[in-house]
Protein backbone atom coordinates (compact mmCIF):
# COMPACT_ATOMS: atom_id res chain seq x y z
CA UNK A 1 0.00 0.00 0.00
CA UNK A 2 2.88 1.75 0.56
CA UNK A 3 3.93 1.99 -2.14
CA UNK A 4 1.17 2.73 -4.28
CA UNK A 5 0.87 5.63 -2.47
CA UNK A 6 4.48 6.69 -2.83
CA UNK A 7 4.09 5.50 -6.82
CA UNK A 8 0.92 8.22 -7.10
CA UNK A 9 3.17 10.84 -5.59
CA UNK A 10 6.33 10.16 -7.61
CA UNK A 11 4.15 9.77 -11.53
CA UNK A 12 2.84 13.62 -9.69
CA UNK A 13 6.49 14.93 -9.37
CA UNK A 14 7.30 13.00 -13.33
CA UNK A 15 4.68 15.24 -14.46
CA UNK A 16 5.39 18.15 -12.51
CA UNK A 17 9.19 18.33 -13.34
CA UNK A 18 8.19 17.98 -16.54
CA UNK A 19 6.06 20.80 -17.30
CA UNK A 20 8.67 23.27 -14.50
CA UNK A 21 11.63 22.51 -16.18
CA UNK A 22 10.80 23.09 -19.74
CA UNK A 23 8.71 26.05 -18.39
CA UNK A 24 12.14 27.18 -16.85
CA UNK A 25 14.02 27.22 -20.11
CA UNK A 26 11.74 28.21 -22.25
CA UNK A 27 11.89 31.17 -20.03
CA UNK A 28 15.09 31.86 -21.15
CA UNK A 29 13.82 33.70 -24.27
CA UNK A 30 11.86 35.98 -22.38
CA UNK A 31 13.38 39.77 -23.21
CA UNK A 32 15.40 38.21 -25.75
CA UNK A 33 13.22 36.39 -27.97
CA UNK A 34 13.51 36.35 -32.03
CA UNK A 35 10.88 39.38 -32.25
CA UNK A 36 8.58 41.05 -30.01
CA UNK A 37 5.27 38.87 -30.62
CA UNK A 38 7.02 35.63 -30.31
CA UNK A 39 9.01 36.47 -27.12
CA UNK A 40 5.27 36.83 -25.87
CA UNK A 41 4.41 33.69 -27.24
CA UNK A 42 7.04 32.12 -25.75
CA UNK A 43 6.39 33.36 -22.14
CA UNK A 44 3.19 32.72 -22.36
CA UNK A 45 3.46 28.84 -22.60
CA UNK A 46 6.01 29.17 -19.60
CA UNK A 47 3.63 30.39 -17.63
CA UNK A 48 0.85 28.28 -18.74
CA UNK A 49 3.67 25.26 -17.87
CA UNK A 50 4.63 26.97 -14.76
CA UNK A 51 1.17 26.98 -13.49
CA UNK A 52 0.55 23.46 -14.60
CA UNK A 53 3.72 22.08 -12.25
CA UNK A 54 2.14 24.48 -9.23
CA UNK A 55 -1.47 22.92 -9.58
CA UNK A 56 0.90 19.43 -9.48
CA UNK A 57 3.03 20.32 -6.79
CA UNK A 58 0.28 21.30 -4.73
CA UNK A 59 -1.60 18.15 -5.24
CA UNK A 60 1.49 16.21 -4.50
CA UNK A 61 2.23 17.88 -1.31
CA UNK A 62 -1.31 17.30 0.23
CA UNK A 63 -0.67 13.63 -0.45
CA UNK A 64 2.85 13.33 0.81
CA UNK A 65 2.22 15.26 4.31
CA UNK A 66 4.51 16.00 6.30
CA UNK A 67 5.27 20.02 5.71
CA UNK A 68 5.76 19.43 1.84
CA UNK A 69 4.47 22.50 -0.18
CA UNK A 70 4.79 23.21 -3.60
CA UNK A 71 7.53 25.47 -3.30
CA UNK A 72 9.61 22.47 -0.67
CA UNK A 73 8.88 20.08 -3.45
CA UNK A 74 10.08 22.46 -6.73
CA UNK A 75 12.98 24.69 -4.75
CA UNK A 76 14.45 21.91 -2.03
CA UNK A 77 14.77 18.95 -4.18
CA UNK A 78 17.90 18.59 -5.95
CA UNK A 79 18.87 17.10 -9.18
CA UNK A 80 19.09 13.08 -8.58
CA UNK A 81 15.24 13.74 -7.16
CA UNK A 82 14.05 15.41 -10.33
CA UNK A 83 11.99 12.88 -12.34
CA UNK A 84 11.17 15.06 -15.87
CA UNK A 85 12.38 14.10 -18.88
CA UNK A 86 16.11 14.27 -20.07
CA UNK A 87 15.12 16.05 -23.20
CA UNK A 88 13.39 19.02 -21.07
CA UNK A 89 16.27 20.08 -19.33
CA UNK A 90 18.84 20.35 -22.62
CA UNK A 91 20.01 23.91 -23.07
CA UNK A 92 18.18 25.48 -26.57
CA UNK A 93 21.79 25.32 -28.58
CA UNK A 94 22.89 22.69 -30.82
CA UNK A 95 25.56 20.01 -29.37
CA UNK A 96 29.12 21.04 -30.60
CA UNK A 97 28.21 24.29 -30.44
CA UNK A 98 30.48 25.78 -27.77
CA UNK A 99 29.72 29.16 -28.03
CA UNK A 100 26.14 27.98 -26.60
CA UNK A 101 24.04 30.34 -28.26
CA UNK A 102 20.50 29.46 -28.36
CA UNK A 103 19.05 28.46 -31.77
CA UNK A 104 15.15 28.65 -31.82
CA UNK A 105 14.81 25.69 -33.95
CA UNK A 106 15.62 23.55 -30.69
CA UNK A 107 13.49 25.40 -28.96
CA UNK A 108 10.27 24.66 -31.23
CA UNK A 109 11.65 21.16 -32.18
CA UNK A 110 11.50 20.14 -28.91
CA UNK A 111 8.44 22.13 -27.52
CA UNK A 112 6.48 20.13 -29.97
CA UNK A 113 7.57 16.89 -29.52
CA UNK A 114 6.59 17.14 -25.85
CA UNK A 115 3.40 19.12 -26.72
CA UNK A 116 2.47 16.42 -29.30
CA UNK A 117 3.09 13.44 -26.39
CA UNK A 118 1.31 16.25 -23.29
CA UNK A 119 -2.11 16.14 -25.37
CA UNK A 120 -2.40 12.73 -25.74
CA UNK A 121 -1.78 12.13 -21.84
CA UNK A 122 -3.58 15.01 -20.77
CA UNK A 123 -6.74 13.71 -23.00
CA UNK A 124 -6.49 9.92 -21.31
CA UNK A 125 -5.91 11.22 -17.89
CA UNK A 126 -8.71 13.15 -17.73
CA UNK A 127 -10.30 9.45 -16.70
CA UNK A 128 -7.81 9.24 -14.29
CA UNK A 129 -9.32 7.68 -10.63
CA UNK A 130 -6.93 10.78 -9.42
CA UNK A 131 -10.11 13.03 -9.40
CA UNK A 132 -7.58 16.28 -8.77
CA UNK A 133 -5.27 15.12 -11.62
CA UNK A 134 -8.24 14.65 -13.91
CA UNK A 135 -9.38 18.08 -13.27
CA UNK A 136 -5.75 19.47 -13.92
CA UNK A 137 -5.52 17.34 -16.69
CA UNK A 138 -8.62 18.67 -17.75
CA UNK A 139 -7.67 22.61 -17.83
CA UNK A 140 -3.78 21.46 -19.29
CA UNK A 141 -5.60 19.62 -22.48
CA UNK A 142 -6.31 22.99 -23.56
CA UNK A 143 -3.44 25.38 -23.25
CA UNK A 144 -1.70 21.83 -24.76
CA UNK A 145 -2.89 22.13 -27.43
CA UNK A 146 -2.70 25.37 -28.14
CA UNK A 147 1.18 24.57 -27.69
CA UNK A 148 1.10 22.26 -29.91
CA UNK A 149 -0.60 24.14 -32.66
CA UNK A 150 2.35 26.87 -32.23
CA UNK A 151 5.24 24.55 -32.36
CA UNK A 152 3.85 22.85 -35.15
CA UNK A 153 3.39 25.90 -37.07
CA UNK A 154 6.50 27.44 -36.65
CA UNK A 155 7.95 23.65 -37.36
CA UNK A 156 6.71 23.71 -40.83
CA UNK A 157 7.19 27.24 -41.57
CA UNK A 158 11.10 26.64 -40.82
CA UNK A 159 11.46 23.12 -42.00
CA UNK A 160 9.75 23.88 -45.08
CA UNK A 161 11.27 27.44 -45.11
CA UNK A 162 14.88 28.62 -46.53
CA UNK A 163 17.96 26.31 -46.98
CA UNK A 164 19.02 27.67 -43.69
CA UNK A 165 16.18 27.60 -41.63
CA UNK A 166 15.79 23.88 -43.31
CA UNK A 167 19.21 22.82 -41.97
CA UNK A 168 18.45 23.98 -38.71
CA UNK A 169 15.65 22.64 -37.80
CA UNK A 170 16.76 19.20 -39.39
CA UNK A 171 19.77 19.51 -36.99
CA UNK A 172 17.60 20.01 -34.00
CA UNK A 173 15.34 17.02 -35.46
CA UNK A 174 18.59 14.88 -35.44
CA UNK A 175 19.75 16.16 -32.24
CA UNK A 176 16.47 15.71 -30.06
CA UNK A 177 14.50 12.79 -31.64
CA UNK A 178 16.47 10.18 -29.39
CA UNK A 179 15.64 11.46 -26.36
CA UNK A 180 12.11 10.72 -26.93
CA UNK A 181 12.89 7.00 -26.73
CA UNK A 182 12.50 7.67 -23.30
CA UNK A 183 8.86 8.36 -23.36
CA UNK A 184 8.14 5.08 -23.81
CA UNK A 185 10.90 3.01 -21.81
CA UNK A 186 9.73 1.04 -18.76
CA UNK A 187 8.89 2.55 -15.55
CA UNK A 188 8.18 0.81 -12.19
CA UNK A 189 6.30 4.03 -10.79
CA UNK A 190 3.91 4.61 -13.99
CA UNK A 191 3.15 0.71 -13.97
CA UNK A 192 2.56 1.03 -10.14
CA UNK A 193 0.21 4.13 -10.60
CA UNK A 194 -1.16 2.68 -13.59
CA UNK A 195 -2.86 -0.41 -11.53
CA UNK A 196 -4.88 1.61 -9.55
CA UNK A 197 -5.78 3.92 -12.70
CA UNK A 198 -4.19 7.05 -11.74
CA UNK A 199 -1.66 6.96 -14.61
CA UNK A 200 -2.19 6.58 -18.13
CA UNK A 201 0.80 3.66 -19.62
CA UNK A 202 3.06 6.03 -21.72
CA UNK A 203 3.63 3.44 -24.28
CA UNK A 204 0.14 3.15 -25.13
CA UNK A 205 0.22 6.49 -26.97
CA UNK A 206 3.63 6.12 -28.97
CA UNK A 207 1.52 4.79 -32.55
CA UNK A 208 -0.53 7.86 -32.43
CA UNK A 209 2.45 10.24 -31.29
CA UNK A 210 3.95 8.69 -34.12
CA UNK A 211 1.36 9.48 -36.36
CA UNK A 212 1.04 13.00 -35.30
CA UNK A 213 5.32 13.56 -35.34
CA UNK A 214 5.64 11.71 -39.18
CA UNK A 215 2.75 13.82 -40.44
CA UNK A 216 4.40 17.14 -39.10
CA UNK A 217 7.63 15.62 -40.67
CA UNK A 218 5.94 15.35 -44.24
CA UNK A 219 4.66 18.87 -43.90
CA UNK A 220 7.77 20.07 -42.44
CA UNK A 221 9.97 18.24 -45.00
CA UNK A 222 12.28 16.44 -42.05
CA UNK A 223 13.75 13.17 -42.54
CA UNK A 224 14.23 11.35 -39.62
CA UNK A 225 16.84 8.19 -38.37
CA UNK A 226 15.81 5.06 -39.56
CA UNK A 227 16.55 3.55 -36.48
CA UNK A 228 19.06 4.35 -33.86
CA UNK A 229 21.61 1.16 -34.46
CA UNK A 230 25.37 1.02 -32.53
CA UNK A 231 28.36 0.56 -34.85
CA UNK A 232 27.86 -3.29 -35.14
CA UNK A 233 24.57 -2.69 -36.53
CA UNK A 234 22.35 -4.44 -33.75
CA UNK A 235 20.25 -1.90 -32.15
CA UNK A 236 21.54 0.44 -29.87
CA UNK A 237 19.75 0.00 -26.31
CA UNK A 238 17.64 3.41 -25.27
CA UNK A 239 19.55 3.23 -21.89
CA UNK A 240 22.32 5.35 -23.84
CA UNK A 241 20.83 8.38 -23.14
CA UNK A 242 20.69 9.15 -19.88
CA UNK A 243 16.65 8.28 -18.79
CA UNK A 244 15.73 11.87 -16.25
CA UNK A 245 12.28 9.72 -15.44
CA UNK A 246 14.42 7.60 -13.13
CA UNK A 247 16.77 10.72 -12.03
CA UNK A 248 19.63 9.60 -14.25
CA UNK A 249 20.11 13.36 -15.50
CA UNK A 250 22.45 15.39 -17.95
CA UNK A 251 24.91 17.50 -16.83
CA UNK A 252 22.65 20.52 -18.06
CA UNK A 253 19.87 19.90 -15.34
CA UNK A 254 22.11 21.01 -11.92
CA UNK A 255 22.84 24.43 -13.07
CA UNK A 256 19.19 25.43 -14.43
CA UNK A 257 18.23 24.08 -10.58
CA UNK A 258 20.65 26.26 -9.33
CA UNK A 259 19.88 29.59 -11.28
CA UNK A 260 15.93 28.33 -10.19
CA UNK A 261 16.31 27.72 -6.77
CA UNK A 262 18.97 30.52 -5.19
CA UNK A 263 16.74 32.69 -4.48
CA UNK A 264 13.96 30.27 -2.91
CA UNK A 265 16.81 29.01 -0.72
CA UNK A 266 18.56 32.29 -0.10
CA UNK A 267 15.77 33.41 1.73
CA UNK A 268 13.96 30.34 2.70
CA UNK A 269 10.00 30.72 3.65
CA UNK A 270 9.69 34.24 2.25
CA UNK A 271 6.90 35.32 0.98
CA UNK A 272 5.69 37.97 -1.60
CA UNK B 1 16.13 42.95 -36.01
CA UNK B 2 15.83 43.11 -40.45
CA UNK B 3 13.61 40.60 -39.91
CA UNK B 4 10.63 41.86 -38.31
CA UNK B 5 11.33 44.84 -40.75
CA UNK B 6 10.56 42.22 -43.16
CA UNK B 7 7.37 41.03 -42.15
CA UNK B 8 3.75 42.87 -42.82
CA UNK B 9 2.57 45.05 -40.16
CA UNK B 10 -1.14 43.72 -38.83
CA UNK B 11 -4.25 45.95 -37.33
CA UNK B 12 -5.50 43.72 -34.41
CA UNK B 13 -9.27 43.83 -33.53
CA UNK B 14 -10.60 42.19 -30.42
CA UNK B 15 -14.22 42.13 -29.08
CA UNK B 16 -14.72 41.29 -25.35
CA UNK B 17 -16.67 38.76 -23.64
CA UNK B 18 -19.59 42.21 -23.30
CA UNK B 19 -18.78 43.89 -26.76
CA UNK B 20 -21.06 43.68 -29.48
CA UNK B 21 -18.14 44.71 -31.94
CA UNK B 22 -14.57 43.93 -32.23
CA UNK B 23 -12.60 46.97 -31.25
CA UNK B 24 -9.08 47.91 -32.53
CA UNK B 25 -6.46 46.95 -29.73
CA UNK B 26 -3.18 47.27 -31.72
CA UNK B 27 -0.72 45.92 -34.21
CA UNK B 28 1.72 43.53 -34.95
CA UNK B 29 3.95 42.01 -37.24
CA UNK B 30 3.70 38.56 -38.80
CA UNK B 31 4.07 36.61 -42.16
CA UNK B 32 0.74 35.69 -43.20
CA UNK B 33 -3.02 36.15 -41.54
CA UNK B 34 -3.03 32.85 -39.95
CA UNK B 35 0.38 33.92 -38.03
CA UNK B 36 -1.16 36.88 -37.41
CA UNK B 37 -4.40 35.72 -35.92
CA UNK B 38 -1.85 33.55 -33.39
CA UNK B 39 0.27 36.20 -32.58
CA UNK B 40 -2.74 38.50 -31.50
CA UNK B 41 -3.81 35.89 -29.32
CA UNK B 42 -0.70 35.62 -27.75
CA UNK B 43 -0.44 39.61 -27.33
CA UNK B 44 -3.90 41.30 -26.89
CA UNK B 45 -5.73 38.44 -25.07
CA UNK B 46 -3.72 37.19 -22.50
CA UNK B 47 -5.72 38.97 -20.11
CA UNK B 48 -9.10 37.04 -21.47
CA UNK B 49 -9.90 40.59 -23.34
CA UNK B 50 -11.12 38.68 -25.86
CA UNK B 51 -13.18 35.96 -27.31
CA UNK B 52 -13.00 37.10 -31.24
CA UNK B 53 -10.32 38.61 -32.93
CA UNK B 54 -10.02 39.91 -36.60
CA UNK B 55 -6.82 40.85 -38.27
CA UNK B 56 -6.31 42.93 -40.97
CA UNK B 57 -3.36 43.72 -43.02
CA UNK B 58 -2.28 47.36 -42.15
CA UNK B 59 -2.02 48.21 -46.02
CA UNK B 60 -5.83 47.45 -46.57
CA UNK B 61 -6.58 50.37 -44.44
CA UNK B 62 -7.50 53.41 -46.04
CA UNK B 63 -6.81 56.37 -43.47
CA UNK B 64 -7.71 60.00 -43.74
CA UNK B 65 -5.05 62.71 -43.63
CA UNK B 66 -3.50 64.97 -40.62
CA UNK B 67 -4.15 67.92 -42.95
CA UNK B 68 -7.70 67.56 -43.84
CA UNK B 69 -8.76 67.86 -40.34
CA UNK B 70 -9.68 71.37 -40.67
CA UNK B 71 -12.48 70.82 -43.23
CA UNK B 72 -13.05 67.12 -42.90
CA UNK B 73 -13.83 67.59 -38.69
CA UNK B 74 -13.77 71.02 -37.93
CA UNK B 75 -17.94 71.88 -39.70
CA UNK B 76 -19.40 69.16 -37.29
CA UNK B 77 -18.40 71.29 -34.41
CA UNK B 78 -20.88 73.78 -34.03
CA UNK B 79 -24.09 71.83 -35.31
CA UNK B 80 -25.78 70.68 -31.84
CA UNK B 81 -29.05 70.20 -33.14
CA UNK B 82 -27.32 66.57 -34.82
CA UNK B 83 -27.53 65.42 -31.29
CA UNK B 84 -30.81 63.81 -30.39
CA UNK B 85 -31.22 65.59 -27.25
CA UNK B 86 -34.04 67.89 -28.19
CA UNK B 87 -36.24 65.06 -28.10
CA UNK B 88 -38.51 63.75 -25.38
CA UNK B 89 -38.53 60.49 -24.82
CA UNK B 90 -41.47 58.84 -23.62
CA UNK B 91 -41.93 57.16 -20.07
CA UNK B 92 -43.01 53.91 -22.05
CA UNK B 93 -39.84 53.91 -23.75
CA UNK B 94 -37.85 53.45 -20.77
CA UNK B 95 -33.79 53.58 -20.77
CA UNK B 96 -32.28 54.26 -24.33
Amino acid sequence: MASAANAHIQYLLHLADNALVLGQRNAEWCGCGPVLEEDIAMANISVDLIGQARMLYQHAANLKGDGATEDTLAYFRDAPDFRNFTLLELPHSEPGNGSGVRDYAVTIVRNFLYSALMVLRWEALRQSTDAQLAAIAERSVKETRYHLRHSRDWLVRMGDGTAESHAKTQAAWHHLMPYTAEFWTECAVEQEACVGGIAVAGASLRDDWQGVVNDAAREATLTSPVAIRSPDGTMARPIAWPQGKHGDHSPCLAPLLAEMQSLARQHPGATW
Amino acid sequence: MTLANEWPLWEVFVRSKQGLEHKHSGSLHAVDATQALQMARDVYTRRQEGVSIWVVPSTAITASAPDDKAEFFDPAGDKIYRHPTFYKIPDAVGHM
